[in-house]
């Protein structure tokens, strides 16, 4: 199985390839996390946003045969989950952890319900952009395959550092997350505020889960998520809600989960699951490392319940 | 009007207000399923013969039931010390896992012997899986309900690469799964039914989590911690101790339904074990409002809504996933009902006035 050209180089060549390949979820979820999390509110949900995502943007692509309203049409998905998420929390003593984890159910179940129909139909999916022209070697070729949802991510991750630290847009969503009574003395609604963050961070979540379905793997099934969601909930507290952190977060647990298929592809094929496994492991052990039971974690928004 | 509310001191708005919110989603789901061209009243006709309507149907109801039961209390324990754990589905998986390995190792034993260690394995097994997100919580400060629900992805990989790997039975060809425990070392049904003996381990270990919870000084320490952790500081309990042994009880609960879903079920283990029982015990715990007694009639309607979807399938034409939806709906409709509580004035005892 080994190719003679390159022999184990297959492996890191391979991981890199899958990270960038692997971390778009990673990063749109994360990203729009992120942005929820700042303005003091925890969506777990998102989990279910990305499975309806990857639903919603396949079923679209597969109708109009254009991946890229599928991928809307997957934003407008998540955001439609992220408008319940914060309605929800809106209400006097709702839990939004408990709403995230309903949501979870929710999102996943009615996206088997209703996809149940596209498990065999092929739709387009989305074109990659081809950055390995130069090498002669396949597996370089292969991992330097770049889709342009991964290329938007890159942008938009400095651009929310530059819009959270500077706009009004996002000083006041920064209020809202570090002291909702601040906010509410300057004159700002927090629910709605709220309301605007979790939906645009679910708007962010769909596109995610339609890379899954539009992209990698690229095909609509019941397992197409497992856990990505979560993991990059995860990801944002050990990324200190900064979106730049996110993006190299996000990198680094594409390249972990890659690690499976990567062994595969040169003949490892023993302990497979367990290294599907390790994006998990890895937060976890990122989550014991650089959480502490004595001091809040720094740059977290002090509204967010679950630092508190 | 006001008098329901003086006669039960309260506790009415605790049965009126979930009984709500139920309704709620039954009626959302109505309309959902109206949008596909389904009678919603055939719908619900054929729901309740499903779970409820005949001798067959309730046997497989509280069949379902008793797993239920059992991963409830992972969620519902925890929740006494103010934490939100949703990992028992990992503690079950693992818990079944290490019950087949008991039963295997102890193949020729007496089987009443084989029985109690493989129920002992599993309920340490799942024990010491959520004390995990329970030891991190406290001495790292690791949000637990993020850390158990990782545990359950990490538990089913273990499981996957333990059935497709070293354990598996060479003979198992389409599913991929370990050795059978032996039909002799099964648990079998309760006399004159069909219902497995899990559903009896499911009320007793219910039972004596009420009571642990309401009726010791354990459960009141517990309570105490989770209403402030800080006053439990003060008067000098043990926080630490009290999240370990709870988190223990609550894993090695789930723990017991894995044993009981290969003793009384599957036989061995293999990934039919994730059927999601850990993750409808959750909806569970919050609908019984992480009331261990409550969480008995609450395993039991939510086991008759997946004992009907065979039902709905097969009749309606409705995919399977039709339970998820509509779990998933009554679990926010429950959430957004905690907005009610005080806020209904003949259901409140404390309602001032003449």
């Amino acid at each position: 199985m080994i190719d003679p050209a390159i022999g184990w180089w297959g492996v890191p060549v391979a991981v890199l390839g899958g990270a960038i390949r692997v971390s778009t979820p990673f990063l749109f979820v994360s990203l729009g996390e992120c942005i929820t999390e700042r303005s003091g509110r925890i969506n777990l949900g998102l989990e279910g946003t990305l499975v309806m995502g990857a639903m919603c943007g396949y079923a679209t692509s597969y109708l109009t045969h254009s991946p890229w309203l599928g991928v809307l049409a997957a934003g407008g998905a998540g955001a439609a989950m992220g408008a319940v998420h914060a309605t929800l929390c809106g209400l006097p003593k709702v839990n939004d952890i408990a709403v995230g984890i309903a949501l979870m159910l929710f999102g996943t179940g009615l996206a088997f319900y209703l996809g149940k129909p596209l498990i065999e139909p092929t739709a387009p999916i989305l074109p990659a952009i081809d950055f390995g022209w130069w090498s002669t070697v396949p597996q370089v070729h292969a991992a330097l395959k770049i889709n342009a949802l991964f290329l938007i991510g890159v942008i938009l991750a400095p651009l929310l550092v530059w819009a959270l630290r500077t706009t009004r847009w996002g000083m006041t969503l920064r209020t809202v997350g570090e002291s909702a009574d601040a906010a509410l003395a300057m004159g700002y609604s927090i629910n709605a505020i709220r309301l605007q963050a979790t939906v645009l961070g679910g708007f962010l979540g769909g596109i995610g889960g339609s890379f899954l379905s539009l992209y990698y793997p690229g095909s609509w099934n019941e397992g197409l998520s497992s856990g990505q969601g979560i993991t990059a909930v995860a990801l944002v507290i050990f990324a200190r809600w900064n979106p730049m952190w996110c993006f190299w977060a996000s990198l680094l647990f594409g390249g972990a989960a890659a690690l499976g298929p990567a062994l595969q592809s040169v003949g490892v094929s023993q302990g497979y699951h367990l290294f599907n496994a390790a994006p998990y492991i890895l937060t976890l052990v990122i989550m014991i490392l650089t959480c502490s039971p004595r001091r809040t974690l720094s740059g977290a928004p002090a509204e967010l319940s679950i630092t508190k | 009007m006001r008098l329901i509310g003086k006669k039960f001191g309260g506790a009415a708005e605790y049965v009126v207000i979930p009984v709500l919110a139920l309704a709620a989603a039954l009626v959302v789901f109505g309309a959902f399923v109206a949008v596909f061209q389904v009678d919603p009243l055939e719908l619900y006709v054929d729901m309740f013969n499903g779970a409820f309507g005949s001798w067959f149907s309730w046997q497989n109801t509280l069949t379902r039931a008793a797993p239920l039961i059992l991963t409830a209390l992972c969620t519902a324990l925890p929740a006494q010390l103010g934490m939100i754990i949703i990992g028992g589905e990992g503690a079950l998986l693992i818990g079944a896992l290490c019950a087949t390995l008991a039963g295997l190792a102890l193949t020729g034993a007496p089987p009443l012997f084989v029985q109690i260690a493989m129920a002992l394995a599993g309920m340490l097994a799942g024990g010491l899986w959520i004390m995990i997100p329970g030891a991190l919580r406290h001495y790292r400060g690791v949000n637990e309900t993020i850390s158990s629900l990782l545990l359950v992805y990490i538990a089913l990989a273990i499981l996957n690469h333990l059935v497709e790997g070293p354990l598996r039975d060479p003979e198992s060809l389409n599913k991929p799964s370990t050795s059978d425990i032996g039909a002799a070392n099964m648990i079998g049904s309760i006399p004159g039914t069909d219902i497995h003996w899990g559903f009896v381990f499911g009320l007793i270990a219910a039972l004596i989590a009420y009571f642990l919870v309401y009726h010791t000084v354990f459960g009141f320490a517990g309570r105490v911690a989770g209403g402030n952790v800080r006053a439990a500081k003060l008067v000098g309990l043990k926080v630490g101790e009290l999240i370990l042994a709870t988190c223990f009880l609550a894993g090695a609960a789930a723990g017991l339904a894995g044993m009981v879903e290969v003793a009384a079920v599957q036989g061995r283990a293999n990934a039919n074990l994730a059927a999601g029982y850990g993750f409808t015990g959750i909806l569970v715990s919050f609908l019984a409002r992480h009331n261990p007694l409550a969480v008995i009639p609450v395993a039991i309607l939510l086991g008759g809504i997946g004992a009907s979807g065979g039902l709905l399938q097969r009749r309606l034409g409705l995919p399977d996933a039709a339970v998820l939806v509509l779990q998933g709906l009554i679990f926010m409709t429950v959430l957004a009902s905690d907005a009610l509580y005080g806020r209904i004035p003949f259901l409140n005892a404390r309602t001032s006035g003449p």
